[in-house]
């Protein structure tokens, strides 16, 4: 039997120094969530993110179905491979939840993001960003003599792509939708 | 045609149309309505706790010794925040009870109203599931929905929020058969492609173990009586965890005992040198594996779980199996059975030959001697002296605690209601209370520590009102004894703030309620204050005085293996002296 070696007098102990020697490689996985649209059900599901120490990158939420009463979530988090296997067995738990797809590991799917930059500035910077913002298809959707503001939707690296460019341009506020996603195909 | 009834008279009539018998809780200005609708029936038994959580603790109790759901009625605000320790608790063991809480009127709600409290909000993270009704139409179907949820699939405390003005209104009484359960249905049936597979494993183990929990007892007794054939007709050995204790009897020939940090010496170590583990209705808690990348090196490892969740929270399992215990043993059962019951004998055999080598170290072995009365001793008397009656065992949290799963044998499921997960203090007075008066002729007693049984005193009351003849079995050690081992093992034998100055005196506080109270301080006069504590017809207090300095054994410490026991105080000596790196 190995002696329990504590130096007499030490000060730091933790009982719970107990992870588990799984793979450490961070993933980033899009979930698709149907749940009961009832009052409560997005702190249920956030909730559970912020007591299991779960990340949460982008999330969205919106009513899909209202005869059915049906909310899509779609939460697009990291973690390592046994996290993400536990973020959807938690999620599966929660009583209003009816599915949960991993729409990373279920074949293909489309993400998308909407954007509304407002840039502010004139002269080259204005006519240049007016130039970039058609490169990338933004619609621009309100303009004064001193600042535009466009919309743009595409994955998030398109978004954050654009914001990029903006941000020398005289980009003064950015709102992003968050990721909405499907599955490809039937 | 629908019957017409006020919320509060739908909240009684839909509780009697669940088989409620007794109802735990404590009044107040938000319940008051059906408080009155109590009042006018006399279908269900209102019990009058002392304090809500002394009421969530005692439907626990009543739930765990029943396999029922318990029910609890409290009110707003401090009603329901007093719950909140219960219901977590609940929540970690998987116990099914109900709490109905009253809330201020849906038209002040958010106006910080007198003992206003987000009560779904702050019991959100502690419930399996809860709901806020805000239309009495649908309160009766919400409270059907809600045993629905508490009982099936992994089972779990569930709150129903109730509207002062909710109670009041009128309106149509859903009956459970026309109730809206919702789409909760969780899978009960395992995977017979994996089930096979284990199966298959079992015909070859040779060093195999299974490894029961919580959830065989949760199953009811048909998983228990399944188990107990599956381990006869295999002749593997069985451990178990401290919630599982009672699945498999402890006189039966294949137990070896509880395992985990403070498990025996042959449980953990056949834990740690198997080939094949079948964990059935255990969750891997970190008071059972120990050290994970120490844990179990060369076994392969099946897991027998109703809740996905648990399947390789913690330890990855080559057989997952998501299913009911008594589904799943079943179908086990008939494929193995079917398959011309194989196992590897030989090998088993031999297996039990290097588990006999361990039992012979004698993990438990202690010596009473001298005139202080040594808190193992004081158990094994009470073993001894209690073990024909029909008992039911409670406890509080601490060495007490470990102590009685250690030296206390138990032969049936539910007979040993205990806070495991969440390690409550001050569970197991109120819990022997709700177990008594599911069971009002057995034999209930409370093993508690003095520490512990102070945090829910108050109950005495309780049990005076009701005549609840419970024994509260307290060992007394004027220390907060597992602390005090930490402290002593951990923490460089500084004993910060684990001495309990100015304790009552135990006999005179239980005659202060009207209730019996015996003080014993010698090993020879044990027994017999063991006899008159059980012949007595009402609640004791016993205050057993036993040695201050006593450290629970056997023990792996946090950060170890199954295989780095300390089984006694020689294996600390050194220890507490070595220099050497800091545990983890």
């Amino acid at each position: 039997m190995s002696p329990l070696k504590i130096k007499k007098g030490a000060t730091s102990h933790s009982a719970y120094n107990l992870r588990p020697n799984f793979s450490d490689v961070q993933e980033s996985h899009t979930l698709a969530i149907i749940v009961d649209n009832e009052a409560g059900v997005l702190a249920r599901v956030i909730g559970l993110f912020a007591g299991r120490g779960y990340n949460i990158e982008s999330l969205t939420v919106a009513e899909i179905d209202h005869s059915g009463n049906l909310s899509r979530i779609t939460v697009v988090t990291t973690g390592t491979p046994q996290v993400i296997n536990q973020i959807k067995a938690q999620l599966g738990r929660i009583v209003p939840v009816h599915q949960v797809n991993d729409l990373t590991v279920e074949g293909q799917s489309v993400e998308r993001e909407l954007a509304l930059f407002k840039v502010e500035g004139t002269g080259d910077k204005r006519v240049e960003a007016l130039r970039l913002a058609d490169i990338f298809r933004a619609n621009v959707v309100d303009s004064t003599l001193e600042s535009f503001v466009f919309e743009l939707t595409g994955p998030s690296e398109k978004i954050d792509a654009f914001a990029d460019l903006m941000r020398p341009l005289g980009l003064s506020e950015l709102a992003r939708t968050g990721v909405a996603a499907l599955s490809r195909g039937t | 045609m629908a019957q017409k009834m006020t919320g509060a008279d739908m909240v009684i009539q839909a509780l009697k149309d669940q088989g409620v018998d007794t109802v735990f809780g404590y009044p107040g200005g938000a319940v008051l309505p059906i408080y009155d609708a109590i009042f006018n029936q006399n279908g269900i038994r209102h019990v009058l706790a002392r304090h809500e959580q002394g009421a969530v603790h005692a439907a626990e109790g009543y739930a765990r010794s029943t396999g029922k759901p318990g029910v609890c009625l409290v009110t707003s605000g401090p009603g329901a925040t007093n719950a909140v320790t219960g219901l977590t608790d609940a929540l970690m063991d998987s116990i099914p009870i109900v709490v109905l809480t009253g809330q201020v009127p849906t038209f002040m709600i958010g106006s910080d109203a007198f003992q206003e409290a987000d009560t779904v909000g702050i019991t959100r993270p502690c419930t399996k599931h809860n709901w806020l009704v805000k239309e009495t139409s649908k309160l009766a179907s919400t409270v059907h929905e809600a045993f629905h949820v508490a009982t099936t699939g992994r089972p779990g405390p569930v709150l129903v929020d109730i509207p002062k003005d909710v109670q009041f209104a009128t309106d149509d009484y859903t009956p459970p058969a026309k109730a809206d359960l919702g789409h909760y249905q969780p899978q009960v049936k395992g995977d017979l492609e994996t089930i096979t597979e284990l199966v298959e494993a079992i015909e070859q183990a040779e060093r195999p173990i299974f490894y029961t929990g919580g959830g065989v007892i949760n199953s009811g007794p048909a998983a228990s009586q399944l188990l107990r054939e599956l381990v006869g007709a295999t002749g593997f050995p069985i451990t178990s965890t401290l919630m599982g204790l009672g699945c498999y009897p402890a006189s039966g020939e294949s137990w070896i005992g509880m395992l985990g940090m403070h498990g025996l010496y042959e449980a953990n170590m056949a834990m740690h040198g198997c080939d094949l583990m079948i964990n059935i209705g255990a969750r891997f808690d970190d008071r059972i594996t120990g050290v994970l990348n120490a844990f179990s090196p060369d076994s392969r490892k099946a897991h027998i779980d109703i809740d996905p969740s648990s399947i390789n929270k913690v330890i990855r399992v080559e057989m997952p199996i998501v299913g009911d215990v008594a589904h799943v043993l079943e179908d086990l059962l008939n494929v193995w059975k079917a398959r011309g019951r194989k196992t590897n004998s030989a090998a088993v055999k031999k297996w039990w030959g290097q588990i006999d080598e361990w039992r012979k170290v004698e993990c438990l072995k202690f010596e009473q001697k001298g005139k202080v009365i040594k808190p193992q001793h004081a158990l094994a008397r009470l073993e001894a002296l209690t073990k024909k009656h029909d008992r039911y065992i409670t406890t509080e949290v601490g060495q007490h605690q470990m102590w009685a799963a250690q030296y206390l044998g138990f032969e049936d499921p539910n007979r040993w209601m205990t806070s495991g997960g969440l390690g409550t203090m001050g569970y197991g007075f109120p819990a022997s209370i709700g177990v008594q008066l599911a069971h009002p002729d057995a034999l209930v007693i409370n093993v508690a520590g003095e520490a512990s049984w102070l945090m829910n005193m108050q109950e005495l009351g309780t049990a005076m009102q009701y005549r609840l003849p419970v024994k509260q079995f307290i060992l007394n050690n004027e220390r907060l004894g597992m602390v005090r081992q930490w402290q002593e093992l951990l923490h460089g034998e500084r004993y910060s703030e684990s001495w309990s100055e100015s304790l009552p005196d135990f006999v005179k506080l239980a005659e202060a309620f009207g209730a019996k109270g015996i003080l014993c301080s010698d090993p020879d006069t044990l027994d017999d204050a063991i006899m008159e504590m059980i012949t007595y017809d009402g609640p004791v207090l016993f205050d057993c005085l036993v040695e201050k300095h006593e450290n629970c054994f056997p023990m792996i410490p946090s950060g170890k293996a199954h295989n780095e026991m300390l089984l006694g105080e020689a294996d600390t000596q050194g220890v507490i002296d070595a220099k050497g790196s800091v545990l983890v």
